[in-house]
Formats: structure tokens, C-alpha cells, sequence
């Protein structure tokens, strides 16, 4: 914009501001809710100043989760989400980088017939294989188990399609020059190939961190034990209650607690990310 | 230090096209061969083979006596220089160097000493800690040298390694590579397509086209008497003028061999005068003027007379004739004048151009 407009910058604030509100508010009154007793909420008349009973309820909710529905601690729960989270990112990351270094820097037979395999299953997602993938997890008695809830999940299309379409970009006088300094696959792998792709795994690590933190459906079929549990499926069980009052201010809680960590990720990394996107040195 | 030998080097990819058809040279030691050619003409094909970067389908590379068909690059004992440098960007300058020579298990003092002494040489000092996409082209390229030097390798292969650079630069560098190749006295392969390097760089000059040698000499005899067409128009600039003639022509104005030929002179060989004396006119008519300052290039389309043309209907097709002389003051677009090409300066080849013809 080259005017400058006084007043003509009004408008488009304040449909950025409604729109802030908008996505914002809920958040706030999930925050707000969780500072209250559950007497307060449990009237019907939802408050918009916070309560004194927050640290209280974080502490409990943390510590030893409800009273009545899952009586497991938040804490156990979010432990449970973080390592099927991180499985779920470093494990595909890992997979899909080797994979995506074979099909691209190696000439062998059914290469592109790999790459095509590989492609193929990007139309395969958990929900379209769950039977079989149901199978084969309990057939290696995987079930409950945290291999079970990370490796069904691992194999990556797109992050594989990712590296394939970056390490392209590659110069192969690079290649060259790796093994006129008499480096080999594996030396150029991890001594050139690895530090140039930081950015772009910090970027897919954000993606797939948060893909895996937001699994619902898959943990809830493979675990039945209640120690094995993941926050996302915890809140739906915590707000599920038979002939007794919902603990709203614990749901709440748990509810927040469970928008942390993607949130950190995203914040922490953030820098990284964006570093990925402008960055063309290579 | 060592020599390198070509022998009947061939090329065959899989699909059956042959790039390098038959290559035979050797680089004495410490000499600095440049092999120059049109782009597709093989000679950076036949370059990655020194190299090992490309397979030989036929014949044998010899590196200070040993074969190294099947050597990896790493154990030739040879150091490259890329294009685009090739240099590694997450890596600071110093680790540039040194990473060739910690692959090599080198102890950490002796590629420091390396190192610096490369960076002296090269005037890196300052630059030792920087990235690689903090440096400017000509510095990045003198990187890329210093890599090659502290390997001490026995054979330096340059892979047009100054075609990324702007012109001023380009000759800067084109001297300072001379230079340094005459100091550390490493045998040295270098391609290009810039027939200007190729003429001031090399000791052995080898111009390469379709796969095949024109011809190996040093650059001076190439440029004084090429064994070709292709050499004579590719050498020097502006190209030598190739002027076929018939076997008349040939006849009256050379005296000698009945058949037809290509007669060619270089630009800077006429003498624009309109006394014909020992040599041969060409009677010019002005299309274009190039001035240089120091000189003039006049390119003239040749006149034939009308007879000839009748009595010929089958006739060649008057060639450009450029013409070089010295100074600014040039006859004006359209003109007509008389270019003499003395008879000692004329380069006879057979009609094909395949072969120069001696006198």
C-alpha cells in the first residue's frame, strides 16, 4: 500500500480483531472455566473472570485426574501423547529421509517403481487400512503397548515426497565433490546431506508432531488399559459421565493442558521453520 | 607429480550413443593441458573420467604410471575443481578444505598447517571461519582451489571452473590459476570453452569436437597452423574466414592443386590496399562496422563478377568476409574496398575441411 490511509485502516482491524474474538473466545472461557469449581459452572452460569480455584484444579488434574470417569492423572496421559507425538515425528522423519536418499542419490533396478510404491500409499491412510493394520498390530501383540500406537503410523508418503522433491535440488557436483574427498554413501549422508536438510526436517517435525499429538482414532482401538491412554482420547472420556455431574472445571483443564505442547512446538520452532521457507543458500 | 596418459580412451552409454570416440594424449608432468571444444563435444565427459566420476567403456587411463580404471576418485590422488564449486554450504571455508583431508585421517595439525598455507597462497586468511554464502564468486572460486591444493594431489582437474565469473574477474583469475599451477608444478586438466583460456593457459592444447581429438599441439602451432577447419574457425577471434573455392578458382589464383578447397585467412592477416601484389584480392562491399578502439572489425560480403555467376549457376554462395585492422578510422557501411590476403598467410584445407594442405 503506498497511501496512507487514517481511517481506510479501520476496517480491515476490525475484521482481524472479530476474527482474533472469534477463534480466541473459546480458548478464553476453556481458560476461565478451568479456574472455577464445578459447583460455579455446574449452575449455568459460566463466569468471564477467572476463579480462585486454578491452581488447585491444575494441580489435581495433573496429579490425579478425576474422581470418578478415567481416575487417571492428566500427567500420565499427556506423558502417553508426548511419546506416540514423538515417535510418531522423529520415527517418520527418520524413515522417510533414508528412503527418500535411496530413491534419489542411488541408480537401482524398479527405482522409480519404489518411488511409485511409496507414492501410492498417500491414498492409504490409517482410516482406509484399519482392519488389516488392526490385525497385524495384535497379531505381534502390540496392542496396549507404545510401539504399537507409533509404528502402524510411521511410514511417511508425503514427508518421503518432501525430502525426495528437496534433495533434487542437491547439486550432484556436490556428490561429486563428497567422494573426490573420499567420502562414501554414509559419510555424505550424514556429513552433508543431514545438516543442509535441519530446516526442512524442523518444518516437517512441526507438521508431524502435531499430526501425531492429534491422533484420536487409532489409540482409542489399540489401547484398552487405562494407564496407556492419550490426552485427546482422555477428554472425551473425562466429560463422558453416567448418572453424575461432568467435572467441567478438570475437562477444562485437561483441554488446556493438551493445547501446550503443540503449541510449543510451534513457538520453538517457529524460527527454524521460517528460516526453511526464505533461506535458498544450498 | 606425475604424467597422465589417454589410450584409445572410449565412451559408450548404455543407449549406445558414443561421446568419446577414441582418445589418445599424455600430459607430461607438471604441465598443464587444457582441453577445449563446443559444448557436447566430450571433453568434460572425458574429463569425469580422469576423474572417475564416469566410467571408461574402452581403453585405459594412466595416472603416474598406475591404470586407474577402476580406482575411486578418492584413491586416484586427483582434486577437482567444479563449475559451481561444488563447496560445501553448511560448512565454514577452513572445514571446506579440511574435510577431504579428515576423511583421509589426517592429524588435525598437519591440515591446519595446510589449510593456512593454502589460505596464504590463496589470500583466504580472513576468511577462514566464513560460510561459503557469505563470500563473493571470485572468492568462493578461489575456495574451490584451495581445496584442490591442500589435497597435494598429483593431477588438478579444472572443470570450467571460471565460467561463473564476470568477465574482469574471469581474467584475474585465469592469470592467477596460471600462476599458482606454475609455482606448485602440478600436472593440471583443464576445460573450457573459451578458446581464450584455452590459448593462454595451456602447455599441450587439446581441441576436442564430437567425441573426437582435431588436434593436440601446443597453442601457438594450432593457432599458426590448424589442421582443420573446425581448429582454424574454432581458435582465435574473430574466427578465422573460410572461403570455398571452386577448383578454377583455386587453380588460377593458387597455381597449384586442380582440386576444390577451402582457402582461409585470418581477420588480421588482410591488408586493406588496392595493390594486389603477392597476394590475393577479395573485393568487399561493407555490411557492417565493429570498432573496438584499439581495432576495427569490418565484416564485407564478397563481390563476385556477374559473368562468373552466369557461367556457374551451381555457385558457392559468397561467404562473410571479416577483416580486421588496426585503428578507429574505417571505411563507411556500403563501401567498397579491397582486401589482400598475402599468399604467405593463406591456410589451405581439402574441400571436406578435414585436412590442411601444405604447399
Amino acid at each position: 500500500m503506498v497511501e496512507h490511509r487514517r481511517f481506510g485502516n479501520l476496517l480491515p482491524h476490525l475484521i482481524l480483531l472479530i476474527g482474533v474474538v472469534v477463534v480466541a473466545f473459546p480458548v478464553y472461557l476453556a481458560v476461565i472455566a478451568s479456574t472455577h469449581d464445578n459447583s460455579v459452572i455446574a449452575n449455568g452460569q459460566m463466569p468471564l473472570y477467572p476463579g480462585s480455584h486454578g491452581l488447585e484444579t491444575y494441580w489435581n488434574t495433573i496429579m490425579s485426574g478425576t474422581g470418578k470417569t478415567t481416575r487417571q492423572p492428566v500427567g500420565s496421559m499427556m506423558l502417553n501423547s508426548l511419546i506416540m507425538a514423538l515417535g510418531i515425528a522423529i520415527g517418520k522423519i527418520a524413515i522417510s529421509i533414508i528412503s527418500a536418499y535411496a530413491i534419489v542419490f542411488f541408480a537401482f533396478p524398479f527405482r522409480m517403481t519404489a518411488f511409485w510404491t511409496i507414492f501410492i500409499t498417500l491414498m492409504l491412510p490409517v482410516e482406509v487400512r484399519i482392519f488389516p493394520t488392526y490385525k497385524i498390530t495384535s497379531d505381534l501383540h502390540m496392542l496396549d503397548s507404545y510401539s504399537g500406537l507409533i509404528l502402524p503410523l510411521i511410514a511417511s508418503a508425503t514427508a518421503t515426497l518432501l525430502f525426495r522433491q528437496f534433495f533434487m535440488t542437491v547439486p550432484k557436483e556436490l556428490v561429486e565433490a563428497s567422494k573426490i574427498d573420499g567420502a562414501g554413501p554414509i559419510r555424505f549422508f550424514f556429513d552433508t546431506l543431514l545438516p543442509l536438510s535441519v530446516t526442512n526436517i524442523a518444518a516437517l517435525f512441526v507438521i508431524l508432531f502435531i499430526y501425531g499429538w492429534n491422533q484420536y482414532l487409532w489409540p482409542l482401538l489399540i489401547t484398552t488399559r487405562d494407564d496407556m491412554q492419550t490426552i485427546v482420547i482422555g477428554i472425551k472420556k473425562i466429560i463422558d459421565v453416567k448418572d453424575a455431574l461432568t467435572e467441567w472445571q478438570v475437562a477444562m483443564a485437561t483441554a488446556v493442558l493438551a493445547m501446550l505442547p503443540p503449541v510449543a512446538v510451534v513457538v520453538l520452532m517457529q524460527r527454524l521453520f521460517v528460516k526453511g521457507l526464505i533461506e535458498t543458500e544450498k | 607429480m606425475a604424467n597422465v596418459a589417454l589410450r584409445n580412451v572410449t565412451k559408450t552409454y548404455p543407449g549406445g550413443f558414443q561421446a568419446i570416440k577414441g582418445i589418445d594424449f599424455e600430459v607430461g608432468d607438471g604441465q598443464f593441458c587444457v582441453l577445449v571444444g563446443p559444448s557436447g563435444c566430450g571433453k568434460s565427459t572425458l574429463l569425469r573420467m580422469v576423474a572417475g566420476l564416469e566410467t571408461i567403456t574402452g581403453g585405459e587411463i594412466d595416472i603416474g604410471g598406475r591404470i586407474v580404471n577402476q580406482v575411486e576418485p578418492a584413491e586416484r590422488d586427483i582434486a577437482m575443481v567444479f563449475q559451481n564449486y561444488a563447496l560445501y554450504p553448511h560448512m565454514s571455508v577452513y572445514n571446506n578444505m579440511a574435510y577431504g583431508l579428515r576423511n583421509r585421517g589426517m592429524a588435525e595439525a598437519e591440515i591446519k598447517t595446510r589449510v593456512e598455507e593454502a589460505a596464504r597462497i590463496l589470500e583466504l586468511g580472513a576468511m577462514l571461519e566464513r560460510k561459503p554464502g557469505q563470500l563473493s564468486g571470485g572468492q568462493r572460486q578461489r575456495v574451490a582451489m584451495g581445496r584442490a591444493i591442500v589435497r597435494q594431489p598429483k593431477v588438478f582437474l579444472f572443470d570450467e571452473p571460471l565460467s561463473n565469473l564476470d568477465a574482469k574477474l574471469r581474467i584475474a583469475m585465469r592469470v592467477e590459476i596460471r600462476k599458482l599451477q606454475r609455482r606448485l608444478k602440478t600436472t593440471s586438466i583443464y576445460v573450457t570453452h573459451d578458446q581464450l583460456e584455452a590459448m593462454t593457459l595451456a602447455d599441450i592444447l587439446v581441441v576436442m569436437n564430437g567425441g573426437q581429438v582435431e588436434q593436440i599441439g601446443n597453442p601457438l602451432d594450432i593457432y599458426q597452423k590448424p589442421a582443420t577447419t573446425f581448429v582454424a574457425s574454432f581458435i582465435g577471434a574473430p574466427p578465422m574466414n573460410l572461403l570455398p573455392m571452386r577448383p578454377d578458382e583455386f587453380k588460377s589464383q593458387l597455381g597449384s592443386t586442380p582440386e576444390a578447397g577451402i582457402l582461409g585467412i585470418r581477420p588480421e592477416d588482410f591488408v586493406v590496399t588496392n595493390d594486389a601484389g603477392n597476394g590475393i584480392a577479395f573485393d568487399l562491399t561493407v555490411e557492417a562496422i565493429e570498432r573496438v578502439g584499439a581495432e576495427t572489425f569490418i565484416y564485407g560480403a564478397r563481390q563476385r563478377d556477374a559473368q562468373a555467376v552466369a557461367a556457374n549457376p551451381g555457385e558457392l554462395p559468397p561467404g562473410e568476409v571479416i577483416v580486421r585492422i588496426p585503428g578507429a578510422v574505417a571505411p563507411g557501411i556500403g563501401e567498397r574496398i579491397r582486401a589482400v590476403a598475402p599468399r604467405d598467410k593463406i591456410h589451405l584445407f581439402s574441400a571436406d575441411g578435414r585436412k590442411r594442405i601444405d604447399s
